[in-house]
Parts: structure tokens; sequence; C-alpha cells
């Protein structure tokens, strides 16, 4: 397959970023995205020229360090997958596919689709784990906790932090992440004990990094690659409320 | 509680509960403009105006009406404003996600009840407050179904108005919905009950509003 491909360049995070255009062909339908990207890259040094930065880890859709806006859309055309795991053969040949880094405040662009999303980073250290002395594992079922529940954290816990509901949000918020961590730890027992604390800690840092405030719009539910839906932003709001008011 | 009020969630919330309040209020209201269209040459609808323009408790009320929409257009504007900073650098390629249509233009649509706001203002209550002139057509200050008669007998008002109405479904059709996920209520079962009558109440209420114009217009 051949592709056009529009790609913002940058070469800090002080520069004027601009695309560029390059062309990719004889891309096998199989390859992953990144895959795709490599040969770009390998092709670029070839030519003596800056191959483009992106973020990647695992390439198993479970670190959440690949980011890229592909043609309107984060983690691309594929629903409840991460860019690593999208494949070319989801494109059309011939297409022109537009890449562009996550774009909001918090996460200012360090190189060409690299973005800094340590802000995340700070939400978590605000409040989104729990204290205790980390003795031996405890007992599989020492603390008892009913099944649906343990669903639902499960489901929150699934959230890899890739950021790809910030980027698809139009006001840029965090919600989406915040509640999901914000849940996971709210429905288990282990929680309980700074549940409070925790959930005005976390959205205070939330607002005071910059991130956009909810609009209930849905965005990050259709594009989050682990499927977090906004019933753990409801959550997270009756939780803030409990904590805030009570 | 300082914090609380300061916080994406609290002012989101204050917004929420300003918005169904101003809801609740729009039922109240259409059910008195109705009363237009009763056979009996205003007598009824003139009651009801003398009734809400003279009751203590509806006065009380109307503080609250007024204070609700204040708070929930400043806070709609600050919130939306912030929104706005989140993202200083937009992207090239416009957001493809599927997400719910009239969530993307509540900016949009509610500075254009505000606008609706102002111009009824300026044909009713300020009427009613003696800061504007009485119209040609009433006889007094209070003389509200007069006032509704002649405006609606002119095309171009009822017709403008008749867009407002479609404008305000337009906010109101993810307003209601919206309210309850902000005040933390989804649920596998009350959420498509509470969407169902969010729309329901978006297409009927702004409905009901423009049915007066229409029928004044060419039935009356
Ligand atoms: C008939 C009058 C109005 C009613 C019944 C109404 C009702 C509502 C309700 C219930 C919400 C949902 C709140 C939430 O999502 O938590 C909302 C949102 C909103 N309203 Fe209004 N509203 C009215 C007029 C206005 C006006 C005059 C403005 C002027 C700026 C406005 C601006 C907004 C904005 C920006 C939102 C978006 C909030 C969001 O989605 O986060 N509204 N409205
Ligand atoms: S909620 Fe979904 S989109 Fe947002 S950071 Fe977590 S995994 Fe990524
Ligand atoms: S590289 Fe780890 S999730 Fe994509």
């Amino acid at each position: 397959m051949d592709f056009t491909l529009k790609i913002w360049r940058q070469e800090n995070a002080k520069a004027k970023g601009r695309f560029e255009t390059y062309h990719v062909t004889n891309i096998s339908p199989d390859c992953s995205f990144l895959e795709m990207l490599d040969q770009l890259n390998e092709q670029l040094i070839q030519q003596k020229q800056m191959p483009i930065c992106f973020d990647h880890d695992c390439r198993e859709g479970i670190c959440g360090m690949c980011s890229l806006y592909i043609n309107g859309r984060p983690h691309g055309n594929d629903t409840g997958v991460t860019t690593c795991q999208l494949h070319m053969r989801r494109f059309k040949d011939g297409e022109t596919i537009w890449i562009e880094p996550w774009r909001a405040k918090a996460f200012p662009v360090i190189r060409d689709l690299v973005v800094d999303r340590s802000a995340f980073d700070k939400i978590i250290q605000a409040g989104g784990y729990i204290s205790v002395s980390t003795g031996g594992v405890p007992d599989a079922n020492a603390i008892p906790i009913p099944k649906e529940k343990a669903e639902l954290a499960m489901d929150a816990a699934q959230c890899i932090g890739c950021g790809a509901c910030v980027a698809a949000c139009k006001n840029a918020s965090a919600m989406l992440f915040v509640a999901a961590k914000v849940s996971h730890l709210a429905l288990l027992p282990q929680g309980q004990v700074e549940a409070k604390r925790r959930v005005k800690a976390m959205v205070a840092k939330m607002d005071e990094l910059g991130f956009g405030n909810c609009t209930n719009t849905g965005a990050c539910e259709a594009e989050c690659p682990k499927e977090i839906k906004i019933t753990n932003i409801a959550r997270m709001n009756r939780e803030f409320y409990k904590a805030s008011l009570t | 509680m300082a914090k609380f009020f300061n916080s994406s969630i609290g002012k989101k919330l204050m917004m929420a509960l300003m918005g169904l309040f101003l809801a609740v209020f729009l039922v109240v209201h259409l059910s008195i403009n109705l009363l237009v269209l009763k056979n009996d040459g205003g007598e009824s609808y003139q009651k009801a105006v003398e009734f809400m323009t003279s009751n203590v408790l509806i006065k009380i009320m109307e503080v609250f009406l007024f204070g609700s929409f204040a708070l929930h257009i400043i806070y709609g504007i600050i919130l939306q404003i912030q929104n706005w900073l989140a993202r200083p650098v937009r992207y090239v390629k416009t957001n493809h996600s599927q997400t719910s249509f009239f969530s993307k233009y509540m900016i949009h649509t509610g500075l254009i009840i505000f606008i609706f706001l102002i111009i009824h203002f300026m044909n009713f209550y300020f009427v009613k407050l003696g800061w504007v002139a009485i119209p040609e057509g009433a006889t007094h200050r209070h003389d509200f179904y007069n006032m509704v008669i002649n405006l609606f007998k002119n095309p171009f008002y009822s017709w403008l108005y008749i867009i407002f109405m479609v404008l305000m479904g337009f906010h109101l059709h993810h307003a209601i919905q919206s309210a309850f996920q902000t005040m933390g209520w989804n649920h596998p079962i009350y959420t498509p009950i509470v969407k169902f009558i969010g729309v329901a109440y978006a297409i009927l209420i702004p409905l009901g509003f423009a049915f007066i114009p229409f029928y004044v217009l060419y039935f009356f």
C-alpha cells in the first residue's frame, strides 16, 4: 500500500512547528501504524534527514505510551485500540493521512509528535494511590469484595493513562482519566480510607494543571482505547460531592 | 466550600442545578402562555398574568429565577473560556469522534437564548416595569394579551420567535441529560429514561412555545 503522510514537525518545545509531506510505498496492510512510521524513519535516515520522533514502548496496547492524532481521531480510525495496535489495512490505499500530536495546554509538545504527559503523573501523585506498608503478598480473598464491584473496579483500572481522552475532548478535559483512577480505588475497600482526600486532591490538581472542564460531550468515551465509560465521571462527581459537602 | 465552588466540578454542578431550575420554570411559563390560545378574548391569560405579577411567592421565585439565569450564564461563559484556553493550538484535521452533536454548540445556543431573552424583556418585562413605552394597541402596562397578539401578528417577529425556539430546543436536547450526568446520576436503568425524557422535553417545550405565534399568525 502507498500513503501520503502530512506529519507535524517541531524541533523543540519553543520552536514553531509545521506540517511536512512524506510518501511511503510498499507498506504491508498487516503492518501496524508505528511500523509504517518506522519504515518512513529508515527512509529518512538513509536520506540523512532527522527521523520523526513519536512515543511508543510496549507496542502491544498495554503501556499507554503511544499517542498520535490520526486524521482527526486519537489513536486513529479504529475503536478500542491504541496506535500501536492500529493496522494499515484500516486505511485506503493511496490515502493522505494527517498525523498531529495530542493538543492540550497541559500536554506541551516536546518534539515532533512527542508531548509531555507528566501532568497525568502529577495528578496521580496528588492522590492516585493507597498508602499502605507493602509487606508480603496478602492472601487472595482475605478481603471479600462483591463481584460487581470488583468488575467495575477492574474496568476502571484498565486505563493506561495514554491521554487520548484529553486529546479527543473539545475542552481538553482530563475528567475520564481522573475518573477512571478515582473510581478504581473508590470501588474497593482498600481505597475507602483515603477516598475523600484523594478525590479532592486529584480534582484540584487536574484543575490547576490547566485541563478544561467536562461538558459531557462523550468524545473521551468514544476514543478511549480501553473503552472506559463516562459512568466513571458520574461516579467521580458523586465522590467529589460526598467529599466536599459532607 | 469556596474551594468547591471554584472547582471545575463545583461550577458544573451550579450550572446543572440552575439549568434544571430554568427548565422547570419553562414549564410554568409555557402553561401560562398556552392560555393565550383560549377563545375568551384573553381573559384567562390576563388573570394568570395578574396572579404572576402580584403574588408574593412568585415575586420571591422571580429573584431566584433571575439569579439562576445570571449564574448559569456567568458560569457558562467562564467555563467556556477556560475550555478554549485549555487547547491553545488547535488541530488541523478536526475531530471526527462520535459524540452528541448538540453538546458541541452549547455556548452558541446558550448565547442565542440570551439574545432572545433581551428581546423578550424589551417586549414584556421592561414594559411592565415602565422602562419601555407601552406599545401601540396595548391599553396599559400589564396588558400582555394585546402585546402578544400584536407582536405575533407580525410574520417576521413570529418566525424569528419560532427559530429562537428551535435553537432553544437544541440547547435543551443536550442540557437535561447532561445535568443529570453532572449531578452524578448515571445508572444502567434510569439513565436511558432520563435521556428519553430530556429529548421529549427538548422537543415538546419549544414546540409548545412555537405553536402560539404560529396559531396567532395563521388561525386567529
Ligand atoms: C431557557 C434557558 C436555559 C435553560 C433551561 C438551560 C439549561 C441548561 C442545562 C440544564 C444545562 C446542563 C448543565 C450541565 O451539563 O451540567 C445547560 C448547559 C449550558 N448552558 Fe444553559 N440553559 C439556558 C440558558 C442558557 C444561556 C442564556 C446561556 C448563555 C451563555 C447558557 C449556556 C450554557 C452552556 C455554555 C452550557 C454548557 C455547559 C456544559 O455542557 O458544560 N444556557 N443549560
Ligand atoms: S481514560 Fe482511556 S483515553 Fe483516557 S488516559 Fe485512560 S486509557 Fe487513555
Ligand atoms: S506502545 Fe504501549 S500501548 Fe502503544
